[in-house]
């Protein structure tokens, strides 16, 4: 019976799963010699004009960095990178800030028609304004004519700079320091670029905030610093998403966002992240390395929804800090892992004000030899009376291969807190397989279904656009050649 | 319609069923009645093509076609149904959804193009009224916390819904009250025509009350030991399985 397919066929299926998206785009790029040193952090801030503040801050934190040792309590095993074989910079040989989509290299066109991102498409769907970052320089920005009428700052971080030094002086490093972790160290000391934006008060931005990040040049680490402030009584929807080419060599990738939520304002962060996450042998694939955060004031609310299929190795913990009176903190997540993959990820809701609220959801999928954690820390601090919180954790299993693990840590130090916390663990089984199969189904179909209604609660959290996309991402990441 | 000609069929390295012989025409009705480890839901899955099974010997024709080396999605689009003892559940994902999908991945299967939004609708109206099924039962988690009669009248619904011309139920009864009983039964008699044919099977006479067979076939330890019209259904009710062998 040929035609038939087994829970094995599929696990071998799995494994066989390339990446969809590999191959890079062929632009000049303006490259410095690997290592690191504070030469090429004085050099990095020379390049891109900065003031002698910003080239002080970037040298204390690299020397921050030199006294820090890297992290290794996470559940995931890889190659430490050395981080004197990476070039710490990467720009399209393209100098000028181009103001039309004329203006852009045909060849990183092409790039995005292939991703099926297409900026002329974006444009017109429902006014999704671009930042679009190819390695570490923005090369085209849109939209920003509305934006500037509405006051709403929205722009390369590198520009931000420049242009509003009192707000990134005022912020940066506010919410996640120096000194918070090593990679967050690091990132203060060469970050290549990223967005800022800023929502004054009371403005309610009108569009979804978008921005697609690439790694697109061999060997080079990739280090965005993402900073966005809502002012009290503001609101912004911010995507962010990404796909990266194929590669042999290990990338790394350790980004910082902040996120400040002032009084009465309201922030909703999504991500897609389908970085390269190594071939079927676990060779290559991106070392995702994150630190998000964000800080909430009183009646402020901070959501993060996140979509992780890629990278090689995740390490990543959107967190909330729920500093002020009745604010709310919400974390919504899938993560899905296949091959070799591995992921830690998670969140932490620190409640320090009063009356404050955490919700988290978080959805796991692992395939393959992948092994898919979810670390969480819920805080509530002494003086934080009636904090409440409520998690789910659910981990979707296929295969004997791969595995799945919960690490929840409740701290509660006032007697106010009400804590819920619940978990599951599926494993997509024959008998679901051949129910969908029985229906004419066929077994690909079947496992988009069953993956797609395991995540639901997630994806509905998504703007409508991305939610169709991520969709989609969903079942390229776990369909194999079925045939 | 249906024609199994000795069939043998193992799991593991034990044989279950050891020469199974059964023709079904259209407009008939069979019943499949055995005592527990006979092989009734063996020949079930057998028949919808599930490989936990490994069939030895023999082959299955449906309307004249071999469908032995079918896959069981492609057994499913040539029209057959098998309504199962035990319904599996998909969080997530409501009964509307999966249908739309089942009906959708049929029609593809045979070269047609999505069923229209609006004429799915009205479909999923009229057989969902035709069980009595509430309408806030279909946007629920297919199986998700559903009762046993919940399940059974949801199997049946997505039985009508795919209009298959081959319909198998396997052990539809078991967790049914008698007015659920009636109403499945009913919603199954509504659905024969001459066109469909239907294997019931089961373990007790009650369902046959309500969807009369013409044969009744006596399934022990792998064989098909007595062939009979609807009458000896009640004699085996009467008389229990031993006194057959």
């Amino acid at each position: 019976m040929s035609k038939k397919y087994t829970e094995n066929e599929l696990e071998i299926d799995l494994k066989d799963k390339e990446y969809e998206y590999g191959f890079y785009t062929d632009i000049e790029s303006d490259k410095f010699p690997i290592g690191l040193d504070e030469d090429v952090v004085r050099a990095i801030s020379k390049k891109k004009n900065e003031p002698k503040w910003m080239t002080d801050w970037r040298l204390k934190a690299f020397r921050i960095w030199q006294k820090m040792e890297e992290p290794d309590w996470a559940n995931v095993n890889y190659v430490k990178p050395d981080f004197q074989a990476i070039s710490y910079y990467a720009a399209p040989k393209q100098k000028k800030q181009l103001d039309s989509l004329d203006d852009v290299d045909p060849e990183l066109l092409k790039t995005f028609e292939k991703l099926g991102i297409s900026i002329e498409e974006q444009k017109k769907l429902s006014g999704v304004a671009m930042d679009i970052v190819i390695d570490s320089v923005s090369v085209a920005t849109t939209f920003k004519k509305t934006l500037n009428e509405k006051g709403i700052l929205f722009c390369p971080i590198s520009e931000a700079i420049e242009k509003y030094p009192d707000l990134v002086q005022k912020y940066i490093g506010s919410v996640v320091p120096r000194t918070d972790n090593f990679y967050a160290a690091l990132n203060s000391a060469v970050f290549s670029d990223g967005s800022f934006c800023y929502i004054p008060k009371g403005v309610r931005c009108p569009v979804e905030l978008s921005t697609y990040f690439r790694i697109n040049e061999g060997g080079t680490g990739q280090f965005e610093r993402t900073l966005l402030i809502a002012d009290k009584g503001a609101y912004v929807s911010y995507l962010e998403g990404c796909t990266a080419p194929q590669r042999d060599e290990n990338q790394l990738h350790a980004a910082v966002v902040e996120i400040v939520v002032h009084d009465n304002a309201e922030i909703k962060y999504s991500t897609v992240q389908n970085w390269y996450p190594g071939d079927k042998d676990g060779l290559g694939g991106v070392y995702n390395f994150v630190t998000k955060r964000a800080i909430a004031y009183d009646n402020a609310k901070i959501s993060w929804t996140q979509v992780e299929t890629g990278s090689a190795v995740t390490w990543k913990y959107p967190s909330c800090i729920l500093k002020g009176d009745n604010s709310i903190g919400e974390f919504f997540s899938i993560a899905v892992t296949n091959m070799h993959q591995q992921a830690d990820t998670g969140t932490k809701m620190i409640h320090l004000g009063n009356n404050t609220k955490s919700t988290i959801i978080s959805k796991g999928v692992s395939a393959g030899f992948s092994q898919n954690s979810y670390r969480g820390l819920v805080r509530v601090g002494k003086n934080a009376k009636n904090a409440r919180n409520f998690s789910q954790c659910d981990s979707l299993l296929m295969g004997n291969d791969c595995g799945a693990h919960t690490f929840p840590y409740i701290e509660v130090k006032n007697a106010s807190a009400q804590i819920e916390h619940e978990a599951t663990t599926s494993k997509i089984g024959e008998d679901q397989l051949f129910y969908c199969n029985q229906r004419g189904l066929d077994t690909e179909k079947a496992i988009a279904l069953i993956v797609n209604g395991f995540s639901k609660e997630v994806l509905n959290k998504l703007p409508m656009e991305f939610a169709v996309e991520a969709q989609k991402l969903l079942e390229i990441s776990l369909e194999g050649s079925v045939g | 319609m249906l024609s199994i000609k000795n069939i043998h069929a193992n799991i593991g390295d034990k044989e279950i069923l050891k020469g199974i012989n059964l023709e079904v025409k259209a407009g008939e009705v069979h019943a499949i009645m055995g005592p527990n480890g006979s092989g009734k839901t063996t020949l079930s899955s057998v028949i919808a093509g599930r490989d936990t099974f490994e069939v030895t010997e023999g082959t299955i024709s449906l309307n004249g076609e071999a469908i032995d080396d079918l896959a069981p999605e492609e057994r499913a689009h040539k029209g057959i149904f098998m309504s199962f003892q035990y319904p599996i559940a998909i969080p997530g994902v409501t009964v509307t959804n999966f249908i739309k999908s089942a009906i959708n991945a049929k029609r593809k299967a045979q070269g047609l193009d999505d069923m229209p939004a609006g004429e799915m609708l009205k479909m999923i109206r009229e057989k969902a009224d035709l069980l009595g099924m509430d309408r806030s039962f279909l946007s629920r988690s297919l199986n998700d916390g559903f009762s046993g009669g919940e399940k059974k009248r949801n199997e049946i619904f997505q039985m009508a819904m795919l209009e298959p011309s081959l319909a198998i139920l396997d052990e539809t009864d078991s967790g049914l009250d008698i007015d659920a009983l009636k109403t499945v039964a009913n919603g199954v008699n509504k659905l024969r025509n001459k066109d469909n044919a239907v294997i019931v099977i089961t373990h007790y006479q009650r369902l046959l009350e309500y969807i009369v067979p013409d044969y009744v076939h006596v399934l022990s330890d792998g064989k098909i030991i007595k062939t009979g019209g609807k009458e000896l259904a009640l004699e085996l009710e009467a008389k229990g399985y031993e006194w057959i062998k």
